[in-house]
Formats: structure tokens, C-alpha cells, sequence
């Protein structure tokens, strides 16, 4: 009991409670996160459907090789996410820590691919303000005729904002996963107290599962060939 | 002269009423650390006190001026720029750093744990974080306002705000932004401490309407603010940048934000609003001393209120060139969210039959929130019909109906509601003549700076207008004549409850007989606000049963 | 001096007789309201004061039937207020067939108004009573917003695209021109406000006499004439000619006709398409002719659109000018491809009116 006394906040009248309450909290938050997400999606379906051609244009410019192998890369984080939440329950630190070291390392190379890729976008004069080329777009041809540069580009500002925003998310996950590390190795993450890898792994979830909308939005809209597979 | 001065207050001095017995929540500790680093709901609810009382007071000074300035019809006052600046100034401030937190913040957090007999919210670190967080977005938004200001109006719409405005746009956005997150903080703390906090025996069915409309305001609160910060991210993008996602010249659609903007600033009504209806609740059936009347109706209209006023956003865009299909769609569920707000204002009419009524100033201020938002709710009937609203939109008479919302709606409410648990908060009583006075300046006030809005609207006078046609000057006159009677009103308050810490009476735990869990533990109560976890075997408002009757 | 002091607006045009007749309804039902929910406190709070300190209640929780009738009740006036205002709106948004047509751009901060003789003004508008006009309004920079009080109209102006309202004084007389869309620093200047010494705003005058002000006004041909010069200034006459050898469709009785997409699909010639089709042209390509026209944003501001677009409707068949051979393409122009021009197919007529046969 002297563990669990430790563990109980003041405020709750037992360990039951404050894990409902913990969770439920965290599922509350993914709800706003879903509003928050939902509403950039929305405005990027608008646009989508009033300038359908001009953003598969833009799509079909966009890295699909560096796309696929980060989607396989963050399924397989959550994978790793996932058996760390069993370990702390169970109680097995060296997996616990073992698992949750992996998932920052397959978080990390997700990071390090899309640093490669907004690199290779910005080569390719992709970026808006700091390298697009609008004259470049005149000449190519949509599926009814000439793109517009300036709904092109405004595919690519949503591409931006949208990955951008998912990035900023990745990178608070990450820097839960380290705390979470530290809380492991000093033995603070028990089958009493594993609600903390719990809550973590239901954000890290989450967020994988919005690259699951972002990775068919973008990059699956435009007609890609097997040429564009390269870095 | 000077002797004479300090002999009247001598006696004051002598008859300084007892210290309050007890430990409590406000003596367990001292020091500037002891409130910047608690956890303790009850004290953040002193701090956002503070912080928002400070916030109101700026809003009211911009109003102020440009009340001043519209007393002639040649804006002699202060120049167009300098106006522009100012309403959007009182339009960011008042809605942003006070309708919106005022209630849940001050009211809510020292109540929401104490009614559902919890030892405090669910999460208290998040809870502290959430009034950093709120001071900070405030810090930096006064900053923009005050070192430059902003020209866009509350409202931002594009492309004026993404494009033409040369303001501080994107601090004053960074500010409202990030205090943004509070909110939802805030709203998240609430759903979650009322889910899996209620102390046993206080069932879905027992919990006071109060605490069903912060439920209901909360909701709000978590689903709704994180799309205008999505929205004012993409106009940050855009204005930084030059990127046009709202310019129709590089492609983009500025109706578009607005759709975004109305998406979470029309429910943001109903956050102001429900916490107040739901202080009314409280207050009608305490002095009436009667059981709620509908307390299920009540209850469910708190919640139909939170689901329709997501779906009546496109009311604000009547004559925004959109569909005529889509206007009468939206046109028709702005009827239907009138509904639940009727319901209320029907039950607390029928709660007052036959009980036993006294006029205490909580009372009046309730009293005088059913007046004002009854009108305010019968004005949004006008707007809601299409053919009106094309001729009254955008002009004063907007104005006049979302200021008796909003003032004589949540600020009368929360007015109401400051001064019933006031005694709850600080274990004191405030003047007995002071308090009614001021109730009856601030409702005086309202009317006459409020009314001839009314009659402004109609005539065309559009809002937003630093000069205007000379014929309107004499109701912009009175107008303003009744602002300032309006600001009596509300310093007066700030006064005699300043006063009321050092002098007042000691209230004891229940000074007005109330049922309600927080005035079963003492007044101001202790940090774990109840000595054993309370089991609760009846519903809310049991005035007609013996002992709810004369708890005293 | 109160004497002076309005408290109704001047009811001036057929929409705001109509308006005011729903305001009073309105006023009535929520005043009886107001009444009598204020009544009922009143009249519990005296009878029912509390007297003695340990005054004892009755427990009332409710009445279920009571609930559901002043819930369902109010659904029922609800509903006229909800039909009698869509009734107004639906009816602004359709302006009738005889309206008199006048084009308005909005830029900070003025009003600049275009008649189709040509006539121009600023935050001025004449217009003869007892005859429909209907407004097609966008803006050169920012949102603003068409008020008129005493026609009980207002639309808001937007950048980018055509709004259209329509409103038929009743009444000769002058009246408040406003800008209710917030726009910027001058916003509040950007109105028609007629005084003693100032002829602006809305003016309504006798059909006569208007005839007599728009023959006063120097005026450099009607718009539909100026909009023909612009035709041959941007070159457009060098494609949409009437001769055989034309690289794009003639635009002879082309507006409001409905029009085959090259995607197969159908668009109706509306004042949106001719805009979209001379400031992105290869938004929506014509079936059977290739997206070679040079975009003419940019060049066309949104006064010389209306020009064009006045002249485009006001095309006759066999009314297209002829090719002025001494004016030289524009600088971006397509080349005539080698192989000639690119006719179109055989079966694509260009535009004809339907009753002849081709």
C-alpha cells in the first residue's frame, strides 16, 4: 500500500479513479486535437474540390517514396508504442525500455525523412516564398489544360501547414518519449503507476493515425510513376 | 480639515469585525510563492480573479473613449485610426479576456469541485498551467494592443486582416492564440473532474444546473476553440508570408474564414452565456426557496443549446453573398436554438410560483439577467429572420443585441453570482445599501446605453462608425449618457468588496440558507474543501423539505 | 430639437415596405412576450415575497405538460418568422427580368458607380422611382458591404467575385449611402450622406427627370461602347473575331446561354464565368477549341471587367466588329501554330442563338 500512497494524487479517493480520470482526460484532449486537425482538413477539401486539377498537379510532385517508407516507419512506432503500454503493465523494464528507445528512434527517422524531404521539396523549388517558381508551373498540364501557379502553390501551402503541424506534434511526442525514459530508468514506471506510458502512447496513436489521412490526401491524390521513386 | 477626516474614520476602525475561527484555503499560507505555485483550485480561481477583474476594467476604458467619441457626430475626439483601434481593443479584450474565461475561471474553478464534493479538480498542475498560460496570451495581446494597436476589429476578417491591415495583427493573434490553449485546459479539467470526481451518491440526475451548464459551456470549450486557432494560424501564414489561402487574388476565398471564424465564435456566445444561466438556476430557487422547476428540462436545454449552437454559424454570413438555400437552413436552426434558451427563462419564471421570495443582491442581479436576456434573446429573433436581418446586420442594432447577451446577459449573471458565493469565497459579507445601489445603477445604465441602440440600428446607423450623419447624435447622446452611468455601476462593486475583506462581517458557512454542497463546509472553506468526502442522498435543490428550509 | 430626432427609417422602396411589415409582426409577438414574462416575475415577486424568515414552500419539481407546451409552442411562431423572412430574402435575390442594371466597385474608401450609358459617379447614385434596379457589385480590395436603410437593402461586396441585389424605390427623395462591411481606417467615410450642401448618396428622382440627368452627364459612350474599345485595346478582337479564321469562339449572344466544357461538362454564361474566363482562362475551356488565351489579370482592372462584360451582353448576333488588321496581337498572344489555326471540330458550332439553324 506504501507504493500505491505514493503513487495517488491528494485529490482522488483511490488508484481506480485517477486512472479513469487520467485517460479520460487524454481522450478529451485527442477530441480537440481531432477539431484542430478537422479544421485545416476542411479547408484543404474545399480548395481541393473547387481547383481539383491544380492540386493533383502539386500532389504528384510531392515525394512518394520518402511518403511510403515514413508511413511504414510510424506504423511500426506505434507497434513498438504499443508494447511498451504492455510491458509497464506487466512490469518487464528492460522491454519497457527497450521498446520505448525503439520508438524514439523510428520517431527520429521519421523526423530525419521529412527534414530530407523538405529539403529535396525546397531543391525542387517547391516551397512557396522561399523557392517556388511560379513561371515553371505555366507550362505544365493538368488533366483540362494548364495548372494556375497560384492555386499550385496553394496546395503546397496546405502540404506545408498540414505535415508542419503533424511535425509539431511528432516532436512533442518525442520529447514525452524521453521523459518517459528517464522515468523508466529510475524505476518510477510500474505495473502501479504505468498510466504515463498509457496516456503517451494513446497521443502517439493518435498522432500516427492523422498521417494515415495526411499520406492519401497529399500524396496518393496526384498520379505518380515509378520514375518519381527516388530521394 | 484634516482632523475632521481622520476622527470619521476612527470608529471604522474600532468596530473592525473578528478574524474568521479555522484554517482555511486563504490564511493555510502567505507569500507571493505560496499563490504563484498552488494548486489549489480555489486559490487559481482568486488569481484569474485578479487577472480578469484587471482585463474587464482595460475593455471598459476603450469602450469608454469610444462612447465619448460618438457623443458628436464629427469624431472630434480621437482620430479614425485611433477609433479603429479602440473598439477592436474592447471587442478583443472583453470577449477573449473576460466574457469568455470570467465565469468558468473565477466561478467555475473555485465551484466545480466544491459542488460535486471533490477535494479539487481533476487535473490541479493543468489547472494552474492554464492561468500561466491565459496571463501570458493576455501579456502579449495588451502588449499589441497597447504599443500600436490593431485595426482589423475582433473579428479579423480577411482579406483586411490577412492583407490590407498594417496593425500588429499577428502578436495580437499569437496572444489570442495561445490563450486559446487555456480554454480548452480549463474546459478539458471540468468534463473530466464532473465524469470521474462526483462524490457518492451525486448521480448524473443530482448535480446542480450550475455545473450542467459548465458541463455543457465546456464541451464548448474543448471542441470549438481549436478550430479559430486553426483558423488564425492560417491567416498568420498568409500575413507573414503573403501566401494567399484567403486572398481571392492568388485563389483563395475570404467568406471561407469567416465560415472558420463563426465555426467557433458563435458557440463562444453560448460559453459566455451558459455558466450564467446556469448561476440563475442557483440563485432563483435559493431566494425563492423552491425546488428548480424542470429540472430535466433545464438540464437537457443546457445541452441543446452546446449541439445547436454548432450547427447556426452561418447566421453571422446572412448577407455574405451566400446561397439562398444555405441562408434558410441556417436561418432555420437559429430558431431552433432559441428554443432551449425560452425553456430556461419559462422554468426559472415558474420556479418563482408560489415560493418565498426575497431580494437579496444576488437576487436582483438574476432578476435583472432574466429582463435583459429575455430581450436580448427576443431581439435574436429579428436577426434570425432573413428579410430583417438584410436591413439591421452590421448595424447598431447587432450591437445593442449582443451587448444586453453578453451584458445583461453573462455579465449580469456573473454579477449575480460573484456576489452569492462572495461570502462562500472570502468567509465575508459586503454593504448591505452599496451592493443593492449598484444593482440598480448597472441596470439603469444598461437600459439607457442600450435601448436607443436599438432604435440607432434600425434607423441604419452602421457599426463600426467613427463619424456618422448628424440626425443620430441625440440617441448616441443618450447612449453614452447611460455608458457612463453604467461605469458607476460597475466601480461601485469593485469598491464595497475590496472593502469587505478588511470590514466586512463574517458570513458563516451559509448566510443565505442554500442547499448546495459548498455551504455545507465553512466559509471560506478549507484547502481540501470538505473534512470528509460528503455522501449525498438527495437532489440539488431541496428547499421544500424541512432542514433545506432553515439551514441558516 | 427633438423634433428632429428620427426614430424610423424612410420607407423608400417596395423591400422595405415589405420588411418593416414582418418588423412590426416581430415587434408584436416579442413585445407580448416581453410583457409577459415580465408580468409573470413581477407579479410573483410581490405576491409571493418572503414574509417570515422560516416561510415554508410547496415542493413543485415540474410539470411534464406544461414543459412540452412552452417547448413545442414557440416552434409553431417560430416557424412564420422563419417563412416570412426567407419569403423577403428569396425575393432580393432574384432580381426580375426589367430590372435596370448599375455596376458598383468598392475600394477603399468610395463607392465608384457605373451606369450602362456610360455615366460614372461616386458615392452617388441616381436612380428613377417606381422602376427595378438591380446592382452587380464587387470590390477591388477588401470586403465592404452595400448598405441602403431606407431600401432595407445590404449586401456585402466582395473581392473576387459578383454579388448582385436589386431594390424598386417608391419614393423620390435622397437618401443614406453607407459602407457597413468594416474596411479600414475611413470606413466611416465611405458613404453617400445627402445634405444641404452635398448632392450624394441614394438619389431617387422622377422618371423624367432622370432621363434629363443621364442626358446631362458627359458620359464617353454607353459602358457596352466603352467595354468595345477596351475589346480591341486588349486585343481580344485578334481571336474572338467574326471571321473564319478564328482561334477562339465567337462571343456573339453568348451571355446566359448555356455553354459545353471541353471536360464534358456544362456551364451557364453568367457574369461569374466571363469573368473567370478573362482572368483565368484555363479554368474552363470551351469544347472543341484549345486553352491558348493569355490570362488578363492583372492588365483588366475590375472596372474595365464590367466594360467588357457590359459589351459582351450587349452582343447581337453578327455584331462582332471586325478585325482591325492594323492593331498588333498583345505581347503574350500565342503564335498561330504552323499547321494553321486550331479550328474547331465540325460538329461544335460556336455560339449561335438557338432559333437560327446553322
Amino acid at each position: 500500500m506504501s507504493t500505491n500512497h505514493a503513487v495517488l494524487a491528494h485529490h482522488f479517493e483511490n488508484l481506480e479513479q485517477q486512472r479513469e480520470t487520467e485517460t479520460f482526460g487524454m481522450w478529451l484532449f485527442l477530441a480537440t486535437e481531432v477539431l484542430i486537425f478537422g479544421a485545416v482538413f476542411t479547408c484543404y477539401a474545399v480548395y481541393r474540390l473547387r481547383y481539383p486539377h491544380d492540386f493533383e498537379a502539386a500532389s504528384a510532385r510531392l515525394n512518394i517514396l520518402i511518403g511510403s517508407i515514413n508511413t511504414i516507419v510510424l506504423l511500426s512506432s506505434s507497434l513498438t508504442m504499443a508494447l511498451s503500454v504492455h510491458a509497464a503493465r506487466v512490469g518487464r523494464q528492460q522491454m519497457l525500455l527497450t521498446c520505448l528507445l525503439l520508438t524514439i528512434f523510428l520517431g527520429g527517422t521519421f523526423l530525419g525523412f521529412k527534414a530530407l524531404e523538405y529539403y529535396e521539396d525546397y531543391r525542387e523549388k517547391l516551397v512557396p516564398v522561399l523557392s517556388f517558381d511560379p513561371g515553371e508551373w505555366t507550362k505544365v498540364e493538368g488533366a483540362e489544360g494548364p495548372v494556375n501557379p497560384q492555386r499550385v502553390q496553394l496546395m503546397l501551402v496546405f502540404y506545408y501547414v498540414m505535415t508542419g503541424l503533424h511535425a509539431v506534434h511528432m516532436i512533442v511526442g518525442m520529447g514525452l518519449l524521453v521523459w518517459l525514459v528517464a522515468e523508466a530508468r529510475r524505476g518510477r514506471l510500474t505495473p502501479v503507476r504505468y498510466m504515463p506510458v498509457d496516456i503517451v502512447g494513446l497521443y502517439w496513436h493518435f498522432v500516427d493515425i492523422v498521417w494515415i489521412f495526411l499520406l492519401p490526401l497529399l500524396y496518393l491524390t496526384g498520379t505518380h510513376h515509378t520514375s518519381d521513386l527516388h530521394f | 480639515m484634516t482632523s475632521a477626516i481622520t476622527t470619521g474614520f476612527i470608529p471604522q476602525a474600532k468596530a473592525r469585525p473578528p478574524r474568521i475561527p479555522g484554517e482555511n484555503y486563504l490564511n493555510v499560507a502567505f507569500g507571493v510563492k505560496s499563490w504563484l505555485f498552488t494548486t489549489d483550485h480555489k486559490r487559481i480561481a482568486i488569481l484569474y480573479l485578479v487577472t480578469v477583474t484587471i482585463l474587464f476594467f482595460l475593455g471598459g476604458a476603450a469602450a469608454t473613449v469610444i462612447r465619448l467619441n460618438l457623443m458628436t457626430p464629427y469624431g472630434e475626439l480621437v482620430p479614425a485610426d485611433t477609433y479603429n483601434k479602440l473598439f477592436t481593443a474592447h471587442g478583443i479584450i472583453m470577449v477573449w479576456f473576460f466574457l469568455v474565461p470570467v465565469v468558468p475561471t473565477v466561478l467555475g474553478n473555485f465551484l466545480v469541485p466544491m459542488m460535486i464534493g471533490a477535494r479539487d479538480l481533476a487535473f490541479p498542475r493543468i489547472n494552474l498551467l492554464s492561468w500561466y498560460v491565459f496571463t501570458t496570451g493576455a501579456v502579449i495581446t495588451l502588449w499589441a494592443l497597447l504599443a500600436g494597436g490593431v485595426d482589423t476589429g475582433w473579428t479579423f476578417y480577411t482579406p483586411f486582416s490577412s492583407k490590407y491591415a498594417r496593425t500588429n495583427v499577428l502578436p495580437t493573434m499569437i496572444g489570442i492564440f495561445i490563450s486559446g490553449f487555456s480554454s480548452i485546459m480549463t474546459g478539458l479539467n471540468f468534463i473530466a473532474t464532473m465524469h470521474t470526481m462526483r462524490a457518492p451518491g451525486m448521480t448524473w440526475r443530482r448535480m446542480p444546473l450550475f455545473m450542467w451548464a459548465h458541463y455543457a459551456a465546456s464541451v464548448i470549450l474543448v471542441l470549438a476553440t481549436p478550430v479559430l486557432a486553426m483558423a488564425l494560424i492560417l491567416v498568420g501564414v498568409e500575413r507573414a508570408w503573403g501566401i494567399g489561402i484567403f486572398d481571392p487574388e492568388l485563389g483563395g476565398d475570404p467568406v471561407l474564414f469567416q465560415h472558420l471564424f463563426w465555426f467557433y465564435s458563435h458557440p463562444v456566445v453560448y460559453i459566455m452565456l451558459l455558466p450564467a444561466m446556469g448561476i440563475v438556476s442557483e440563485i432563483v430557487t435559493c431566494f425563492a426557496r423552491k425546488h428548480i422547476f424542470g429540472y430535466v428540462f433545464i438540464l437537457w436545454s443546457s445541452i441543446g443549446i452546446a449541439v445547436l449552437g454548432f450547427l447556426v454559424w452561418a447566421h453571422h454570413m446572412f448577407v455574405a453573398g451566400q446561397s439562398v438555400y444555405s441562408a434558410m437552413i441556417f436561418s432555420a436552426l437559429s430558431y431552433m436554438v432559441a428554443v432551449p434558451s425560452a425553456i430556461k427563462v419559462f422554468n426559472w419564471t415558474a420556479t418563482l410560483y408560489k415560493g418565498s421570495i426575497a431580494f437579496d443582491t444576488p437576487m436582483l442581479f438574476a432578476l435583472g439577467f432574466i429582463a435583459l436576456f429575455t430581450m436580448g434573446g427576443l431581439t435574436g429573433l429579428f436577426l434570425a429572420a432573413l428579410g430583417v436581418d438584410m436591413h439591421v446586420h452590421d448595424t447598431y442594432f447587432i450591437i445593442a443585441h449582443f451587448h444586453f447577451i453578453m451584458v445583461g446577459g453573462a455579465v449580469m449573471g456573473y454579477m449575480a453570482g460573484l456576489h452569492f458565493w462572495w461570502p462562500k469565497m472570502t468567509g465575508r459579507m459586503y454593504s448591505e445599501f452599496l451592493r443593492k445601489l449598484a444593482a440598480l445603477i448597472i441596470f439603469i445604465g444598461f437600459i439607457l446605453t442600450f435601448l436607443p441602440q436599438f432604435v440607432l440600428g434600425y434607423l441604419g446607423m452602421p457599426r463600426r462608425y467613427h463619424v456618422y450623419p448628424p440626425e443620430f447624435q441625440v440617441l448616441n447622446v443618450m447612449s453614452s449618457a447611460g455608458a457612463s452611468i453604467l461605469a458607476v455601476g460597475y466601480v461601485l462593486p469593485l469598491f464595497y468588496l475590496f472593502w469587505s475583506l478588511y470590514g466586512g462581517k463574517p458570513s458563516g458557512p451559509n448566510p443565505w440558507g442554500a442547499t448546495g454542497l459548498e455551504w455545507q463546509t465553512p466559509s471560506p472553506p478549507p484547502t481540501h474543501n470538505f473534512d470528509e468526502t460528503p455522501l449525498v442522498i438527495s437532489g440539488p435543490y431541496e428547499y421544500s423539505t424541512e432542514e433545506g428550509a432553515l439551514v441558516h | 430639437m427633438f423634433a428632429e430626432v428620427p426614430l424610423f427609417p424612410e420607407q423608400a422602396s417596395t423591400t422595405a415596405q415589405r420588411v418593416d411589415l414582418l418588423f412590426f409582426f416581430l415587434c408584436t409577438v416579442c413585445g407580448t412576450m416581453s410583457i409577459l414574462i415580465a408580468g409573470l416575475v413581477l407579479y410573483f415577486a410581490f405576491k409571493y415575497h418572503r414574509r417570515a424568515e422560516d416561510a415554508r414552500t410547496p415542493r413543485i419539481t415540474g410539470n411534464n405538460r406544461l414543459e412540452w407546451f412552452w417547448t413545442i409552442a414557440p416552434l409553431f411562431v417560430f416557424f412564420i418568422m422563419f417563412v416570412w423572412g426567407a419569403s423577403i430574402y428569396t425575393s432580393v435575390a432574384m432580381p426580375p427580368p426589367d430590372a435596370m442594371e448599375v455596376f458598383v466597385v468598392g475600394k477603399q474608401w468610395m463607392w465608384k458607380i457605373q451606369h450602362p450609358g456610360g455615366q460614372r459617379e461616386i458615392n452617388t447614385l441616381h436612380i428613377p422611382v417606381d422602376q427595378p434596379v438591380k446592382l452587380t457589385l464587387t470590390s477591388e480590395d477588401v470586403i465592404h458591404d452595400f448598405s441602403v436603410p431606407a431600401f432595407r437593402t445590404k449586401i456585402d461586396v466582395i473581392p473576387g467575385r459578383y454579388v448582385q441585389t436589386w431594390f424598386q424605390p417608391t419614393k423620390v427623395g435622397r437618401y443614406h449611402l453607407f459602407c457597413s462591411q468594416y474596411c479600414g481606417t475611413s470606413h466611416a467615410k465611405m458613404v453617400g450622406i445627402p445634405s444641404e450642401d452635398k448632392d450624394e448618396g441614394i438619389i431617387v428622382m422622377e422618371r423624367e427627370e432622370f432621363r434629363q440627368w443621364l442626358g446631362s452627364q458627359a458620359a464617353t459612350g454607353s459602358l457596352a461602347d466603352q467595354g468595345r474599345q477596351l475589346f480591341f485595346k486588349f486585343q481580344c478582337i485578334t481571336c474572338h473575331s467574326a471571321n473564319s479564321e478564328a482561334r477562339a469562339p465567337v462571343l456573339e449572344g453568348l451571355y446566359g446561354r448555356t455553354v459545353p466544357l471541353k471536360n464534358g461538362r456544362n456551364v451557364v454564361a453568367d457574369d461569374a464565368y466571363l469573368r473567370e474566363s478573362i482572368l483565368y482562362p484555363e479554368a474552363k475551356v470551351v469544347q472543341g477549341w484549345e486553352p491558348i488565351m493569355p490570362t488578363f489579370k492583372g492588365q483588366a482592372d475590375e472596372e474595365e471587367l464590367l466594360k467588357l462584360l457590359a459589351f459582351i451582353k450587349s452582343l447581337k448576333p453578327g455584331q462582332t466588329p471586325v478585325r482591325n488588321e492594323d492593331a498588333l496581337p498583345p505581347l503574350d498572344a500565342p503564335k498561330v501554330p504552323s499547321g494553321g489555326n486550331p479550328r474547331p471540330r465540325e460538329s461544335v458550332p460556336t455560339y449561335r442563338p438557338q432559333g437560327k439553324s446553322n
